[in-house]
């Protein structure tokens, strides 16, 4: 349990996905122009990180371990998302169209959204058993959702600064967000480790 | 020739379509690192675009992105075998960043842009522009990185040692407010050409 709240916790403040590992830098920047949009892009990812990391742990130990074929990893975690996605957004239309309604966009991007990927892959090399997997997948996309929502309120109050006219749109996006890297920086001394 | 150029400056990867940032900030701790990544990212987006410009007539429109995904791995996993083979150091420091090329838009983006709709040699040639540019955007940043943050560059000291050297460049910040700086300056310069 308390393994559990550690993964919980370092996967949100200590190793944020967006800010110390640098993923799901594209919707990132794409995304937190509104703060709507921001909330439907994090629930998405949120909800698909939990389902990829669970499912890709049962492919990599029950066939790929078994069988020794790692080395068609990268495939099949690609092909897990990009199936899982289009599950889901068929699943999602089906039974919710509310939730359609509001998540429906974002679903096809996140197949490119190198977080999820990327959570899986550090899934792996972490070594992590099934329910600290599931967490760490769990936790992972919070840390987006935060991460993104933060971003957003920033960015919709920067619109009405005036800000010279070469740091407009992108350079202004990247130096806000190099700021935050550095306040979560802070909580690097959260654990005491 | 147009084709090769235009990714050099024009429609220059990071800096114009801001593409591919995830390992633009990641590896760039070391100038090393970075041309590694851009060597990398050079083979997989060459040998793939040729791939899906050979069987753009085969591929059925519907699941044309999960096809691209596919070639897009599958020589992200030859790359990632042939450095974890010759080059363990430089495998070890970019760590899951190699794997995650396979999501990295801009192979992606010239599959679905350029390379399902023109010539082999066209789409060769798009590619290599493509990541030349690339390869030198992750060099200038990664060396303002290491520069100002160990005071070395390609791993030889060059500031006198004991010179105030910034850390914060070398860590995550640093990544982001390096390429921010350095994207105002590109669009600085557009401005000067107009």
């Amino acid at each position: 349990m308390e393994n559990l709240i550690l993964i919980f916790i370092s996967a949100i403040l200590l190793n944020n996905i967006v800010l110390s590992y640098f993923l799901g830098i594209c919707p990132f920047l794409g995304v937190s122009g509104k703060l709507e949009s921001a909330l439907g892009m994090g629930m998405a990812v949120t909800f698909v990180m939990t389902l990829a990391t669970s499912i890709s742990w049962l492919i990599y130990h029950e066939i790929l371990l078994r069988f020794q074929i790692e080395f068609l990893q990268y495939v099949v975690f690609i092909l897990v998302i990009a199936s899982l996605v289009q599950i889901v957004e068929m699943f999602i239309r089906k039974f919710s169209p509310p939730l359609y309604q509001s998540l429906g966009i974002y679903l096809p991007l996140i197949t490119s959204n190198c977080a999820i990927l990327g959570i899986v892959l550090f899934m792996v090399a972490k070594h992590y058993r099934f329910h600290e997997a599931v967490t760490y997948g769990f936790s992972g996309g919070l840390g987006f959702f935060l991460v993104l929502l933060i971003m957003a309120g920033i960015r919709e109050e920067l619109a009405y600064a005036d800000v010279p006219q070469v740091f407009r749109g992108a350079p202004l996006t990247l130096i806000t967000a190099g700021l935050l890297a550095l306040i979560f920086m802070g909580f690097q001394g959260l654990l005491g480790t | 020739m147009n084709n090769f150029i235009r990714g050099l400056w024009n429609q220059h990867p990071i800096f114009r379509q801001l593409l591919g940032m995830c390992p633009t900030l990641a590896v760039t701790t070391t100038a090393v690192n970075g041309l590694a990544m851009g060597g990398a990212v050079i083979f997989v987006l060459f040998f793939s675009t040729c791939v899906v410009s050979i069987i753009k007539s085969l591929i059925p429109a519907q699941v044309r992105i999960a096809v691209y995904t596919v070639i897009i791995a599958t020589f992200v996993t030859i790359v990632d075998y042939f450095f974890k083979a010759y080059h363990p150091d430089i495998s070890a420091a970019l760590g899951p960043y190699l794997p995650l090329i396979i999501v990295n838009c801009i192979i992606l983006g010239r599959c679905e842009a350029f390379a399902s709709k023109n010539t082999v040699r066209a789409s060769v040639t798009d590619a290599l522009g493509m990541g030349v540019g690339f390869t030198w955007g992750l060099f200038v940043l990664s060396g303002i990185r290491e520069f100002l943050g160990q005071g070395t560059l390609l791993n030889r000291q060059v500031l006198p040692a004991g010179f105030p050297v910034l850390g914060v460049m070398v860590s995550a910040a640093g990544a982001f407010l390096a390429l921010g700086f350095l994207v105002a300056l590109m669009n600085r310069i557009e401005q000067w050409k107009t």
